[in-house]
């Protein structure tokens, strides 16, 4: 059997579904609340919520970065732009949609917009093409945040500044713990973020809103676990914070890049796309990096945008309160090919995600 | 390809092992699995040559911990066992 098929060992997944069907016969409906659009995209995938007993239930919180960067940030990259600056980005932000546009329409309306996989690629491009200016639209979360902070902390070509969008994942957690109607039994909390932060952020959880919280792998074996230590607290009325994926993930947490972090950014009260104002959820440049922060170099703050168009319900997908078939424009009017909302737009949004999943072309699964 | 029990996971949070093949400084070089070698900064981790990385956007996030991945598959099977 190779490495991987263990992971994902079909009759072992059987059996971890047998034992939560086992310990959560003839209880109450069970409600766990997963943070990341990876953990989706495998739940999905692999058919997670089939396995699943019907009164235990899986929703997806705001796990994508994408999604959730308002339409104001997008306006700012797009003005950016249309001042003749290089906009760069990863490729899913290129069709986020603004008030009035995405980057990708502006791209076609002539202006030099380039996505990248590495920020590496953009300090390289900036120190290629000397007369131009540079912009790198920072979106992301903890996993992310630490590679635009070591860039900045080691002093970036003068040609290249940024438009910090990065935003935290446990302050949203919290508003989900808070949000009476979601009633919440337990937090799959995100993988490859808390390799970064740890699990002191998650501490909160279990000891003050008694939400049993795990950290899970990637894996369709992992997930179920998690959902198994999960449904194994709440049987013994015990909330506790548990790390399922101990192969990545440490109590601490990656130090260096959790130092770096503190140095270069302040954390402030920021608009998610969908959810409102979040206290302490965003990374801004601290003062003495503001020579690289693009929206005090070039002057361009954009206040408010339009987050969520006419008959859009990502807003109510983006905190699960609906699963992307209960939004009527769902493969209707909003499809991969023509986005009427974020969700739909970036590979970790949920509605992306079940529309890939639904539709029936080739899995996108990568080869062994 | 090389084996290892992390080299699994991961589609879309652009998070991928791989295994540092050369390194010099806070440069490495590392193999995903396809025999190619690709460029990748480990200024935020403790690597050295032959340890498997957690690759996410072009950086090492994190050291990926071999005996924490059998560990795992050992817990599992023995939770099977144990619990009635």
């Amino acid at each position: 059997m190779t490495e991987k098929s263990r992971f994902r060992d079909a009759e072992l997944a059987r059996r971890i579904a047998e034992k939560i069907g086992q310990a959560t016969q003839n209880e109450r409906a069970v409600r766990i609340c997963h943070v990341c659009g990876t953990h989706e995209y495998t739940i999905t995938h692999f058919g997670i919520r089939s396995l699943l007993p019907s009164n235990v239930e899986v929703i997806a919180g705001p796990g994508c970065p994408v999604c959730i960067v308002p339409a104001s940030e997008v306006d700012e990259a797009v003005e950016l732009a249309r001042k003749g600056i290089v906009v760069t980005c990863f490729g899913d932000v290129l069709r986020v949609p603004g008030s009035e546009m995405s980057l990708l329409d502006a791209k076609a309306q002539g202006a030099d917009i380039r996505i990248v996989y590495s920020l590496t690629d953009v300090i390289k491009m900036a120190k290629a093409e000397k007369t131009k200016e540079f912009v790198f639209f920072a979106v992301g979360f903890e996993t992310t945040s630490p590679s635009t902070a070591l860039e900045i902390a080691n002093e970036p070509p003068e040609n290249l500044s940024f438009l910090v969008s990065h935003r935290l994942i446990p302050p949203a957690m919290k508003l989900l713990a808070e949000t009476e109607d979601l009633s919440l039994d337990g937090f799959i909390a995100p993988g490859h973020v808390s390799t970064i932060t740890g699990l002191k952020p998650y501490e909160v959880f279990p000891r003050k809103y008694k939400i049993p919280t795990v950290v899970a792998g990637f894996e369709p074996l992992d997930i179920l676990m998690s959902v198994y230590m999960i449904i194994k607290q709440q049987k013994k009325r015990m909330p506790q914070l548990e790390n399922e994926y101990i192969r990545v993930v440490h109590w601490e947490g990656n130090i260096k890049a959790q130092e770096l972090m503190t140095s270069v950014f302040d954390v402030v009260d920021s608009n998610w796309r969908g959810l409102g104002t979040i206290p302490s959820s965003r990374f801004v440049l601290k003062g003495e990096y503001r020579a690289y922060d693009a929206n005090l170099k070039y002057g361009v703050k954009v206040e408010h945008g339009i987050d969520i168009q006419r008959g859009c319900r990502c807003h109510l997908v983006v905190v699960g309160k609906i699963r992307p078939t209960g939004c009527p424009l769902f493969m209707k009017a909003c499809t991969p090919e023509n986005p009427v909302g974020a969700c739909m737009v970036s590979s970790e949004g949920t509605c992306r995600i079940w529309a890939r999943t639904t539709a029936s072309q080739p899995s996108s699964t990568p080869s062994t | 390809m090389p084996s290892h029990p992390c080299l699994v996971l991961v589609e879309m949070c652009l998070a991928i092992p791989a295994k540092i093949i050369n390194k010099k400084e806070n440069l490495a070089y590392v193999d995903f699995g396809e025999g190619v070698l690709r460029e990748v900064d480990v200024s935020l981790v403790d690597a050295k040559v032959g340890d498997y990385v957690l690759v996410h956007a072009g950086y090492a996030i994190q050291v990926l911990d071999e005996q924490e991945a059998l560990e795992t598959l050992r817990i599992w099977s023995e939770v099977l066992q144990t619990e009635a």
